[in-house]
């Protein structure tokens, strides 16, 4: 294939990606604008820019997935039809997805030549990746046991099958969506060390990413997106994260969170033994103990999937579990009558859920109905003991989003046509100004634009500073850092260890995070 | 897909939905017309338009006839609303059929069993007694849904069938009196008779004689404004429409799912029952088997092309009764067979229910170019 032909002179000659002008719009929404870039070959290009930047429908453009309005997509210089993936992948690209698409109850090896088998008998096929995946495996790192199912993999392995099969079909671009989103950071370095491999063989990497710190760590040159708009491509190395931020945004932005020291007071939430199960029965947290005290931020890193999710839905009354749990020396129902969001919300704990879009608020109501979700019996918003009183609800609403900058501040809108930062400034709203004894957050950023994850931290901060008790769950472990007073991290749903902020670093988090225990480095 | 304006999602697409399915009715008039089409090929379309002209005079030419298409349209009010209540909740109730026969058992036990002094007043009671019986019916399945977990299209639909067989199982040893021969019960008694358009003051100037479409009506009016309210202007609604979207969030907002299933569920099957103050009480005076004939499907298709709001399925039931009192006129007056207004059913729920979308991918073509040139 071309990647393998000759070296010296496709460097000087064409870009292995050149895009001359693509154009893309769903309606009347622009989601890419005139966009041109060139990424030389051999090196890793990195896209950046805010959800709704136009970054993954660049990107499905390039795959195949939709057809530009306009414009010209050429490989190493030729220019390019890609109507299909198919075609995609006969141009040498490679797509690894942020939602791996695996087959579970397939071996990495079925997985890696699904698609692309050589005849009707599956055998020679299963050879041949078996030779090449041991190749791969000895010159990349990329080692997966070929025999494995895929379901019994790390999410990191997984990962390293979709990189994989994209190998396997000769791809020599490799186009990498939020490829970190679920890696621990030991796992990201090591995806970076297949990446930087992959590089010295030649190959074109393309991640697209909203995490500067990786962009600034794995990436030669980097294109910053912006409203539909390719804002700018730089250097990396003559570069700062701030000034990316800023050409991400359009305006300056504190990266870091201002925050004072914490005064905690007295204890708020005190949890003894506390274990919850799945719908299959399978122990999902297996006897955790932890305390929050009022005025302070207690953070909960982890890996996705060790049992912050059932934590933080047990505490807000949407699991149930057992063990004892108090609230301000008073204990909670955990699987009785009382176990359920409505009797939480009464306490004063208001809860701020990990998938909001799903939990949090309902698509389809309007975002007034949305501010008013969970408090449907507060008799602020009756007219009396039949009807609810839509106007109250109304102006309640007008308020809270004007308060929470919501934009656009129509109230009528539907929750769906709010931009992920703006519903997750509609959920904000309506828990915080409840004034709330404890918070329960999680993910109060995923998929929330750089502009908002100022704003909503900051918010949650002062929810502290008025002696209020938060708990944190967060995946991204520079969020925990620069917003929790302590931090616990868990893992397989336990928790490993409790860390101070200021003495801790990514690194020992990060081996917490993977269950090593035997810490002697920290 | 473009999104189409509002107007057009709301009026044209129902409409075109509808025109098609009239010109492939047209389409299969022709086709059985006992004329041979291969030869006689004038005489054939003149055949459609002649069933076209019935259809319409039928069922709007007069107020006689539109006296029978109100009565039909009460009914599917009632059945529309009733799954359009569950709709919103995501319980999708096939039971109107059962819900409506035990609705009319509970109108026949009032009627029959209570010694009324005036028809209001047997209105009202005859109005609890099928309500309670079809939130009855409705209420166990309901409750194996959020308990158990059993699907609730699979069990309402089995609930129609114990609800007719035991529908006829007490027509035929219990409430059949004694020396009657066919399976239903005594004729209620003159003080619970229904007014009938004709015979309402004011009223009666326009329907000169006399027709089924009683005060059921203004009842089944009333409904729709209620349903209305209940959905959209009270705490119960709101809690409906959030388990309806999404229980999960509904959960996280402390709406008990059980619940809001039961309530809706039981809401849903009262509405079914009330259809029987309509053909039961209203019309038959006595109570039959298969009293709901078919109206808690057609049910389905009304709330289904009323787009599960009052308004709609109020005008969705005035169409279904146009079909169905014009379809009868056609098996009255022509060759063409009665059953054929079933099939002129089955193409309009086929064109307005299971194919809007098709309709509306063609109409967005046609929105698509006037878009563009602001867009790019």
């Amino acid at each position: 294939m071309q990647g393998e032909t000759t070296t010296g002179r496709q460097e000087t000659a064409a870009p292995a990606i050149e895009l001359r002008g693509i154009s893309k719009a769903f309606g009347s929404v622009q989601a890419n604008k005139d966009i041109s870039i060139k990424v030389a070959r051999g090196t890793i290009h990195g896209i950046i820019g805010e959800n709704g930047a136009g970054k993954s429908t660049l990107m499905s453009i390039l795959y195949g997935f939709y057809r530009a309005d306009a414009g010209e997509i050429l490989i190493h210089g030729t220019p390019t039809q890609i109507p299909d993936s198919q075609a995609a992948i006969r141009a040498g690209i490679g797509m690894v997805f942020q939602h791996f698409k695996l087959v579970n109850t397939f071996t990495v090896l079925e997985n890696v030549i699904l698609g692309a088998e050589d005849g009707p008998l599956l055998r020679p096929s299963l050879a041949k990746a078996r030779k090449l995946l041991g190749d791969l495996a000895r010159d990349y790192e990329l080692d997966v046991d070929p025999d494995a199912l895929v379901e019994d993999l790390s999410v990191g392995h997984q990962q390293r099958v979709e990189i994989l099969k994209a190998l396997y079909r000769q791809a020599d671009i490799l186009i990498l969506d939020e490829p970190t989103g679920v890696l621990t950071p030991d796992e990201a370095d090591h995806l970076f060390r297949i990446l930087r491999g992959l590089k010295e063989q030649g190959k074109t990497i393309i991640i697209i990413t909203h995490k500067l710190r990786e962009i600034m760590e794995i990436t030669d040159t980097v294109s910053v997106m912006r409203r539909g708009q390719m804002t700018a491509t730089v250097k990396t190395a003559g570069t700062s994260p701030e000034e990316l931020a800023e050409l991400m945004v359009g305006r300056k932005v504190l990266l870091d969170v201002a925050k004072g020291p914490a005064n905690p007071g007295r204890t708020i939430l005190e949890v003894r033994d506390l274990r919850v199960r799945d719908e299959n029965g399978v122990e999902r947290v297996k006897g955790i103990d932890l305390h929050i005290r009022a005025g302070e931020i207690l953070g909960i890193a982890g890996v996705a999937g060790n049992g912050q999710s059932e934590l933080i839905k047990v505490l807000g009354g949407i699991k149930k579990g057992t063990g004892s749990v108090l609230l301000n020396g008073a204990p909670l129902d955990l699987s009785g009558r009382a176990a359920d969001a409505e009797s939480r919300r009464e306490k004063g704990v208001a809860h701020v859920p990990e998938d909001r879009q799903h939990l949090g608020m309902i698509l389809d109501f309007t975002a007034w109905e949305n501010l008013a979700f969970g408090y449907q019996g507060d008799p602020a918003y009756h007219r009396n003991g039949f009807l609810m009183d839509n106007d109250a609800m109304m102006k309640d609403a007008l308020g809270k989003m004007e308060r929470f900058d919501v934009r656009p501040p129509i109230p009528t809108l539907q929750g769906k046509s709010f931009s992920g930062g703006n519903q997750q400034k509609i959920i904000l709203a309506r828990e915080l100004e409840r004034n709330p004894d404890l918070l329960l957050v999680g993910q109060p950023t995923r998929g929330v634009d750089i502009g908002a994850i100022e704003f909503i931290h900051k918010r949650i901060v002062e929810l502290r500073d008025a002696g209020k008790a938060v708990l944190l769950v967060s995946v991204e472990l520079d969020e925990i850092l620069s917003m929790s007073d302590r931090i616990a991290v868990m893992f397989d749903g336990r928790i490993m260890g409790e860390r101070d902020p200021d003495q801790t670093n990514e690194r020992e988090l990060g081996l917490l995070m993977a269950g090593v225990t035997n810490e002697t480095a920290a | 897909m473009t999104k189409l304006p509002v107007w057009a999602d709301v009026v044209l697409v129902p409409l075109i939905s509808l025109l098609l399915a009239i010109f492939f009715s047209g389409v299969v008039i022709y086709l059985i017309s006992p004329d041979s089409p291969a030869t006689l090929e004038n005489e054939s379309w003149k055949a459609v338009l002649d069933a076209g002209r019935i259809v319409v005079e039928g069922s709007m030419g007069s107020p006689y006839a539109w006296g029978y298409t109100l009565y039909y349209a009460t009914s599917f009010i009632f059945t529309g609303l009733a799954v359009t209540v569950a709709f919103h909740a995501a319980m999708f109730n096939i039971g109107g059929e059962g819900q409506a026969q035990l609705g009319g058992l509970g109108v026949a036990l009032a009627c029959l069993f209570i010694p009324w002094p005036h028809w209001s007043l047997a209105l009202l009671g005859a109005g609890v007694g099928a309500a309670l019986f079809g939130a009855a019916w409705a209420a166990i399945p309901a409750w194996m849904q959020a308990k158990r977990g059993s699907h609730i299209v699979i069990t309402t639909i089995m609930f129609n069938y114990i609800g007719a067989a035991l529908i006829i199982y007490l027509l035929v040893y219990v409430l059949r009196p004694v020396g009657q021969m066919d399976p239903a019960t005594a004729n209620f008694p003159p003080a619970t008779h229904l007014p009938t358009l004709h015979e309402i003051p004011g009223l009666n100037l326009i329907f000169t004689k006399k027709v089924p479409a009683n005060v059921s009506l203004f009842v089944a009016l009333v409904a729709c404004y209620l349903v209305w309210v209940l959905l959209w202007r009270t705490q119960l609604g709101y809690e409906i429409r959030a388990f309806g979207k999404s229980p999960e969030a509904a959960k996280y907002a402390g709406i008990s799912g059980t619940r809001i299933i039961m309530v809706s569920m039981l809401i849903s099957g009262g509405l079914s029952g009330l259809m029987s103050i309509n053909n039961v009480m209203g019309e038959s005076g006595r109570l039959l088997q298969n009293s709901s004939e078919g109206a808690g499907f057609i049910g389905i298709a009304v709330a289904l092309m009323g787009r599960n709001h009052p308004l709609g399925v109020l005008l969705a039931a005035i169409l279904f009764g146009f079909l169905y009192q014009g379809g009868a006129e056609l098996g009255l007056w022509t060759s063409i067979p009665i059953e054929l207004r079933t099939v002129v059913q089955g193409l309009v729920i086929l064109f307005t229910g299971a194919l809007d979308q098709m309709v509306r991918m063609m109409l967005g073509l046609v929105f698509r170019p006037a878009r563009k040139p602001e867009a790019a």
